[in-house]
């Protein structure tokens, strides 16, 4: 078994980057994540066949990566809000490529520069496209620095399985906080060979073309229902989600990131008052768990979505939900983090 | 028989698309004479922007990716620092590359990345249909400049090569024209210096291409080519800017 060892969250995902075989990188510095750019910055220079860039902005940085993808090498960007919007070009060009990469957005409180405290204003652009045109990420929500490390392995995986970029959505919390994480060893997966699109070099073979257009509308019709079965795909086989106590609950909060680990505490709280909550924890946001929360609708009819923001993922709470339950909302934004006690006194509203 | 002229095996059987007179296809053709000439067609992956040569890649017989419009040579960083040994060039028009791609191409060049970049200077936007590019020259009527270009408020147009010559890191930069067979010869050495440089490790190779666009300048195919005589080569001198020799 691996030793367990102190580290803060942006770093984490970093070494676990590496250890997922990720030896490129290109980013641009931005609070709160420019641990990372910095931890990749002193492992990947020192490293053979490796190579890491500050590029001159978030847009060159992203096409860095479309770049090194394309030559199938596992590789990585990470940013923060702002810095993410002006990647959504390339995240778009990507998505249409079919080039598999990982995106890290540690989020902050926007709109506009915002500020630099957690939030999760970012979950719209990052699970329903964010760029122009039809496509989704895979979306990833840690909620713990061991869970930044496992997913950020997993990203790179599922990535390279679907051909499809992953995010790790995190905040400006869970990027600063520091854990004791381990770097298990992980069983080999199966995944498909890069070989028949990569560009190395036509040497014995046809050139291959990464082309993120056409101008004939029916063969771009048919590109984007290519695409759209790879979501399908996700939908069925890579949903995953936490539950808590959701058999008997009085009342279900659905929560990811930041906000589920201060429902945990909520729930604790709430047990003493003899109250009895439940909570669904979405792990992947794209695919959105949809399946456990119409189920849960069924027996229990009272949720709370409770997000750092003015209200995202309720909307696809509520489409899981599909008027089977009454579904209620709280959040606080611009870098506000909700207290247990607050969420408590919220959900009493309802029961 | 002895054949004494072909089509360069780095370039496919497929038609060009351009408009007559436009000189695209020579500067193609010049390029694919070059990575055949250096017997690496094999390890070259091209970057096309967007613009006329968006389908740049129906006509090099190579690995090829389109980049978003100005960050090819952001793409070709990608590809060249994760593929170090492969040959690596980006084909960029003036819009492209003089205009919203101005950050990266700076950058490219100011990094040393090993890559060449083949940059198309026709003095406007083709794909467009004809508006102005910051290499637009002064009082040239185009269709957002529509009384001429007026350098007081939409200024003089970029001289991109000599720009790039000031940092330190760009190895090679030089201008060509295509305007007539002498030219094209100076061109397409300059051309295969710039790979040259790159197949030799030597960093950031530039070549600025003058070139037609008959059909957005409103002209005919001879026409254009002595109007870019006579207007362009006086503003954007022709030659070497940046050596190796230059370079400690």
């Amino acid at each position: 078994m691996a030793e367990k060892i102190l580290m803060k969250g942006n770093e984490a995902i970093g070494e676990a980057a590496i250890c997922a075989g990720c030896r490129y990188y290109f980013g641009y510095p931005i609070t709160p994540q420019s641990e990372l750019i910095a931890y990749m910055a002193k492992k990947l220079l020192k490293m053979k066949d490796a190579s890491f860039v500050q590029a001159e902005s978030e847009l060159a940085a992203i096409n860095m990566v479309y770049g090194a993808a394309s030559t199938g090498v596992r590789v990585m960007t990470s940013s923060s809000s702002p810095g993410i919007s002006l990647m959504q070009e390339g995240i778009s060009y990507i998505a249409c490529s079919e080039v598999p990469c990982v995106v890290v957005n540690m989020m902050r409180g926007g709109p506009g520069l915002g500020d630099i405290q957690p939030a999760q204003g970012d979950y719209f652009q990052a699970t329903k496209g964010g760029g122009h045109g039809d496509y989704h990420l895979i979306v990833l929500a840690p909620s713990s620095v061991q869970e930044l490390v496992d997913l950020t392995m997993d990203a790179f995986d599922l990535a390279d399985k679907y051909r499809n970029p992953a995010m790790i959505l995190g905040d400006g919390l869970l990027g600063q906080m520091m854990e004791a994480v381990e770097f298990k060893e992980r069983p080999k997966v199966d995944l498909p060979s890069k070989e028949s699109w990569t560009l190395v070099g036509c040497k014995g073979r046809k050139p291959h073309w990464i082309v993120p257009f056409n101008l004939n509308p029916s063969v771009l019709e048919k590109m984007n229902l290519v695409i759209n079965e790879k979501y399908k795909k996700l939908k069925e086989h890579e949903v995953r989600y936490e539950s808590i106590n959701i058999e008997n609950a009085d009342l279900i909060i659905v929560a990811y990131g930041t906000v589920a680990r201060i429902v945990k505490t909520v729930i604790q709280k709430a047990k003493k008052e003899g109250i009895n909550i439940g909570l669904i924890r979405p792990i992947t946001l794209f695919p959105f768990p949809e399946k456990i929360i119409s189920k849960t609708a069924e027996r229990i009819k009272k949720f709370l979505v409770v997000e750092m923001s003015l209200g995202q993922m309720i909307e696809d709470v509520k489409l899981a939900v599909n008027g089977k339950a009454e579904v209620n909302f709280y959040g606080r934004c611009g870098g506000i983090i909700p207290t247990p006690i607050e969420i408590l006194k919220e959900l009493n509203k309802y029961l | 028989m002895k054949k004494v002229f072909g089509r360069p095996e780095s370039l496919t059987e497929t038609p060009f698309t351009y408009c007559p007179g436009c000189h695209h296809g020579i500067a193609h053709r010049l390029v694919a004479e070059v990575l055949d000439e250096f017997g690496v067609r094999e390890n070259t992956i091209g970057v096309c922007p967007v613009g006329c040569s968006v389908f740049a890649y129906l006509f090099f017989n190579c690995d090829m990716i389109c980049a978003a419009h100005g960050r090819a040579p952001a793409i070709a960083t990608g590809i060249k620092r994760s593929k170090p040994d492969s040959i690596v060039f980006t084909y960029q028009g003036d819009g492209d590359l003089a205009s919203i791609g101005t950050a990266e191409i700076v950058h490219a060049a100011n990094r040393g990345e090993n890559i060449t970049v083949i940059f198309i200077n026709n003095a406007i936007y083709g794909m467009t249909g004809g508006q102005m590019a910051p290499t637009t020259l002064v009082g040239q009527v185009t269709q957002t400049s529509p009384y001429g270009r007026d350098p007081k408020t939409m200024g003089y147009p970029i001289k991109m090569a000599e720009m790039l010559s000031t940092l330190k890191s760009a190895t090679y930069i030089s201008r060509v024209a295509l305007n007539k067979p002498s030219n094209i010869i100076k061109a397409k050495k300059s051309i295969k210096k710039a790979f040259q440089i790159q197949l030799e490790g030597k960093g950031f190779s530039m070549v600025e291409i003058l070139s037609t666009c008959p059909t957005n300048w409103g002209l005919s195919p001879i026409e254009a080519s002595k109007w870019l005589e006579e207007n362009m080569i006086p503003y954007y001198p022709l030659g070497e800017f940046r050596t190796p020799e230059e370079v400690a």
